[in-house]
């Protein structure tokens, strides 16, 4: 099976004591981050005019670093960054609104801090794990990926954040875990997109066991260095590269173990656009637009879409003798 | 307000309104275009605005003849073919965007989205129409085609649900906005039905077009 993982700590579970003595920074931050977002946000409220929506606010920017290990440099990719200042004003986050501009301006009402992760289904362990137990035994690693979305835009974004597989390794999954169920947090007050059904909240996404223990899929807290801005998925989300960014779920309250396939958001709206697999794959077209090519943001052309998102030596092999015309 | 006084001062006034009016979103756009005002994905932002004012002076034209008839303010006929000629002019902005920039000006990626995208045919034909339509709008023009040019540009109700439909069908999931102009489209059309109907049951032998509404 799949997962015959010990558990046993290995030397490289080992948290290095730098990073463990700052952990608590990291803590700080995100409250205060949380606070200052929360502060921030009544000002807005109570000293700024009309024409703001009442619910939500902006945003303010985590400052604070977190303290990171580098990733396996084979994962890594030295393409140029996306500017900061794009990856967090340009989101589909639809919890706080449709349109990319949306997240960055009413994303402050998200409170982040405290969290919890419900961890549910075929593990030896289930229950709810506060976000910094969840973290602890793992050494933050900064991972610069591509970020292809299904809208034919990508990015190039340092996230920091941890294996998914070292997370689900230690739940202890059992011999009938065969797919990871993912959910977003479900509160129209702090996400206040959720007041209108354009999708079926709370969103939902899932992987299929191999592809979660894959090195390349992590969980991330955080990117370019920074604590995860709210309107990136705060204060938790998964990160697949190989896949269209909506695989890549935020803001996760719930981890279930299982033996189906389980349903997903997009998937449910409309399951002829939004496959389970959704890999990034530039012969298979959305039907209604190529996916021939894509514009990295920064860019005025576009350029061509490479095989899962440029990752194909790393996880084509997950897929072999699979029709990814049929499962896309 | 003595200077409205005079039919012509006030028809001058009106023209200058429209003209102000149909430049506007241009200039805005070339001064965001200047000042990072177009957010992340500029080509995008150009993309969409340039399609959404060509529905919005597309809707204005269809405004025209109902608030007419409604107002008796019979000048605004006036400004009904330059609000049509400004559609057209960001439709134009609206195309080229997308030819140039997402397709790279490569003729067969455009034949291909044309025929295999449903949203992207009917964006097209109604760039079509409107460029038939814009073609033809001049004096000389309506005397060459003589009674067929009302036939012709009666195609301007095709091209407002043609743009609606391709607005509607390239939406992802969120289809207020796209609602919205079909809401807009549907009760300009619906007027005009009514009154047509209306005129038809009042005095079923004469021709709509001469009974006031």
């Amino acid at each position: 099976m799949l997962i015959r993982r010990g558990h046993e700590p290995r030397e490289n579970d080992v948290t290095p004591e730098a990073v463990y003595l700052r952990r608590r920074e990291f803590l700080t931050t995100s409250v205060s981050a949380g606070l200052g977002a929360a502060a921030f946000g009544s000002a807005f409220l109570t000293g700024c005019g009309p024409g703001e929506a009442s619910a939500g606010s902006q945003a303010t920017l985590p400052t604070k670093l977190l303290p990171t290990v580098p990733g396996p440099p084979a994962l890594a990719t030295d393409e140029e960054r996306t500017r900061y200042e794009d990856a967090t004003r340009y989101n589909n986050f639809y919890e706080f609104g449709t349109d990319k501009t949306d997240p960055a301006r009413y994303a402050g009402s998200l409170r982040p801090e405290p969290w919890s992760v419900v961890v549910e289904g075929e593990v030896a362990k289930p229950g709810r794990v506060p976000l910094e137990d969840l973290l602890k035994p793992h050494p933050l690693q900064e991972r610069i990926y591509r970020l292809r979305c299904v809208e034919a835009w990508s990015m190039v974004i340092p996230w920091v954040g941890i294996p998914l597989g070292d997370v689900i390794a230690r739940m202890q999954p059992t011999s009938r875990a065969k797919y990871v169920a993912f959910e977003t947090l479900l509160d129209p007050d702090q996400m206040p997109g959720q007041r209108r059904r354009v999708l079926d909240w709370p969103y939902r996404e899932g992987l299929r066991i191999d592809e979660a223990m894959h090195p390349l899929a992590i969980l991330v807290v955080g990117m370019y260095g920074k604590v995860l801005p709210n309107q990136n998925g705060a204060p938790l989300r998964l990160m697949v590269p190989w896949k269209y960014g909506f695989k890549s779920i935020k803001s996760i309250v719930k981890i279930r173990l299982q033996e189906d396939q389980p349903a997903t958001s997009w998937n449910i709206s409309a399951s002829r656009e939004y496959g389970f697999y959704a890999n990034v794959n530039p012969e298979v077209d959305h039907p209604r637009w190529s996916q021939a090519r894509e514009r990295r943001i920064g860019d005025l052309r576009k350029r061509p879409t490479l095989m899962f998102n440029g990752y194909a030596d790393q996880v084509a092999s997950l897929y072999s003798g699979m029709d990814l015309r049929k499962q896309f | 307000m003595a200077l409205l006084e005079s039919p012509r001062t006030r028809r001058r006034a009106l023209r200058a309104a429209t003209l102000t009016l149909g430049c506007l979103p241009a200039v805005w756009l070339v001064h965001a275009a200047f000042t990072d005002g177009l957010g992340a994905n500029p080509v995008e932002k150009i993309t969409h605005e340039t399609g959404a004012w060509a529905i919005r002076f597309l809707m204005g034209s269809l405004l025209v003849t109902p608030l007419r008839r409604l107002t008796g303010w019979r000048n605004l006929t006036l400004e009904r073919r330059t609000l049509g000629l400004f559609a057209f002019f960001y439709a134009c902005l609206h195309f080229s965007t997308y030819l140039g920039l997402d397709l790279g000006f490569e003729l067969g990626s455009l034949g291909e989205d044309i025929s295999e995208r449903p949203y992207i045919t009917v964006g097209f034909a109604t760039f079509l129409i409107l460029g038939a339509l814009a073609a033809t709008s001049t004096r000389a023009a309506a005397r060459r085609l003589g009674r067929r040019w009302k036939p012709l540009h009666r195609l301007v109700y095709l091209a407002g649900i043609g743009a609606v439909v391709h607005f509607l069908w390239l939406v992802k999931a969120d289809t207020r906005e796209p609602l919205i102009y079909a809401a807009i489209l549907a009760s300009l059309l619906g007027i005009r039905l009514w009154w047509r109907f209306q005129a038809r049951r009042r005095s079923p032998q004469r021709s709509p077009d001469r009974v006031a509404g």
